[in-house]
């Protein structure tokens, strides 16, 4: 049975302020936090650490589980302020120090038992460290996550180019998750606007395999069957080379190498058409 | 013998693109034109994506090979998953098991210079391209 649990329950106040000082030199970041909210998350840990110390040696019993969730909150507060990970595992093992050195005035004649004390407790810092870097990361994982699935919807705007007629201009890697998100905006747009044309543009898209290219004729026929007509446009002459060498049948979508001449086409399906109105009656009558 | 050889491994949507990113590089290294850097990024696309989804997973070599003044792209997508029972009918324009288009295997056959398939049933698969300059 280690004894070390009594020594910090009686020098805790010690602890605490050898801790600090420690905190100060190795890891404080006066520009992220001030001292008195330093101090109050560091006396709080300390005397949960203590606390679970006197019941258990293992930091995933319960014991030990108020501890834990202290630790993650503090990784979560300091990954919001900016602190590295590193820094943050700091914060834990700063406070080796401290607790070894009242280890050592207590067992200054007894070097084995100094040396298991040590080692015990230096273990259960390091394992609370781990945890609190992995909290951290875990969190930081969460974060890029969530702005992944919003830069997929940001990546995927339908624009209106003209009464009638919606363009989605794509750019990017088209994985399945994102082809989804584009196919259901695209579609829902179609709805709304009541749009007769759609114009799918993939100059940005950087490699049209089959599986994009069948994410691309699904979505075309939807499209169709909603009743408005889809065409594709943006094929640059390598893509295009690398279709008809897949294999890919495109006859039944109309596609064109510009977005410009899509548009082109789009407005004369609406019968509509863009003039010049140097020549124009209106002009003219303008001009006198 | 390999100028430069690689190996990474092929186990989710996002590794697909990498290796495709992967190729990509290669192929500007040794000053592929745009086109043929294409067809060989499509190609691993497709054999990248076979090995994660019929395959269950594995890895791709890349390599950088020369035969006398001429450089190529040499890639080997290898996995341990059921293996292809009849390769001439997976070889075949439109045969799928699955969902897709069946246009990956015979498709990348045609987008690169050579294309070696070995499959054993219940031991797995090993696809081999090569890309000259
Ligand atoms: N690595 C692999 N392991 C097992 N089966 C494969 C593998 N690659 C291809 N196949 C089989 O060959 C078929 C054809 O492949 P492919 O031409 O890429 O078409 P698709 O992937 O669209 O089904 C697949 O449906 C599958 O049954
Ligand atoms: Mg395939």
């Amino acid at each position: 049975m280690s004894v070390f649990q009594q020594i910090v329950r009686t020098h805790e106040t010690a602890i605490l302020n050898g801790w600090m000082k420690e905190i100060s030199i190795a890891t404080r970041r006066s520009d992220l936090m001030n001292d008195a909210e330093m101090r109050q998350q560091s006396s709080e840990f300390l005397h949960l650490f203590t606390e679970a110390t006197q019941v258990s040696s293992e930091v995933r019993s319960d014991a030990f589980a108020a501890a834990r969730e202290f630790l993650k909150g503090v990784a979560k507060s300091r990954m919001e302020q900016g602190f590295t990970a590193s820094e943050i595992s700091m914060f834990v093992l700063s406070l080796k120090q401290p607790v070894f050195n009242v280890l050592r005035d207590e067992f200054k004649g007894d070097a084995s038992k100094l040396v298991t004390e040590i080692w015990t407790s230096g273990d259960l810092l390091d394992k609370l460290a781990m945890m609190t870097v992995d909290a951290a990361i875990e969190l930081r994982e969460q974060t890029i996550a969530r702005q992944q699935e919003e830069m997929m919807e940001l990546s995927t705007p339908v624009v209106k180019l003209w009464d009638g007629v919606l363009a989605l201009p794509l750019i990017g890697t088209l994985d399945s998750g994102r082809t989804q998100v584009v196919m259901e905006s695209l579609l829902s747009a179609i709805v709304e606007t009541n749009s007769q044309v759609a114009i799918i543009d993939i100059t940005g898209v950087p490699t049209v395999d089959t599986l994009v290219a069948q994410h691309l004729i699904k979505t075309i026929t939807a499209a169709r069957l909603m009743g408005a007509e889809c065409y594709l446009s943006g094929i640059r002459p390598a893509i295009a080379q690398t279709i008809v060498h897949l294999g890919i049948d495109l006859v039944d979508v109309q596609t064109k190498a510009k977005l410009s001449d899509a548009f082109k086409i789009a407005l004369t399906r609406l019968g509509k058409a863009v003039v010049s109105i140097k020549n124009h009656p209106a002009a003219r009558a303008e001009e006198q | 013998m390999a100028l430069k050889s690689e190996t990474y491994t092929i186990r989710s949507s996002d590794d697909v693109v990498r290796v495709r990113q992967i190729a990509r590089a290669w192929a500007s290294e040794i000053k592929l034109s745009l086109v043929d850097q294409t067809k060989l990024v499509t190609a691993t696309s497709e054999l990248a994506r076979n090995t994660l989804e019929h395959g269950g997973g594995g890895a791709m070599t890349a390599e950088m090979v020369e035969n006398g003044i001429r450089r190529g792209i040499k890639l080997t997508f290898t996995d341990q998953g059921p293996g292809i029972a009849n390769l001439e009918l997976a070889l075949q324009d439109g045969y799928t098991t699955g969902n897709g288009m069946g246009l990956g295997l015979s498709g990348s056959k045609r987008l690169v210079n050579e294309f070696d398939i070995k499959s054993e049933p219940g031991l797995g698969t090993t696809v081999t391209i090569v890309r000259w300059k």
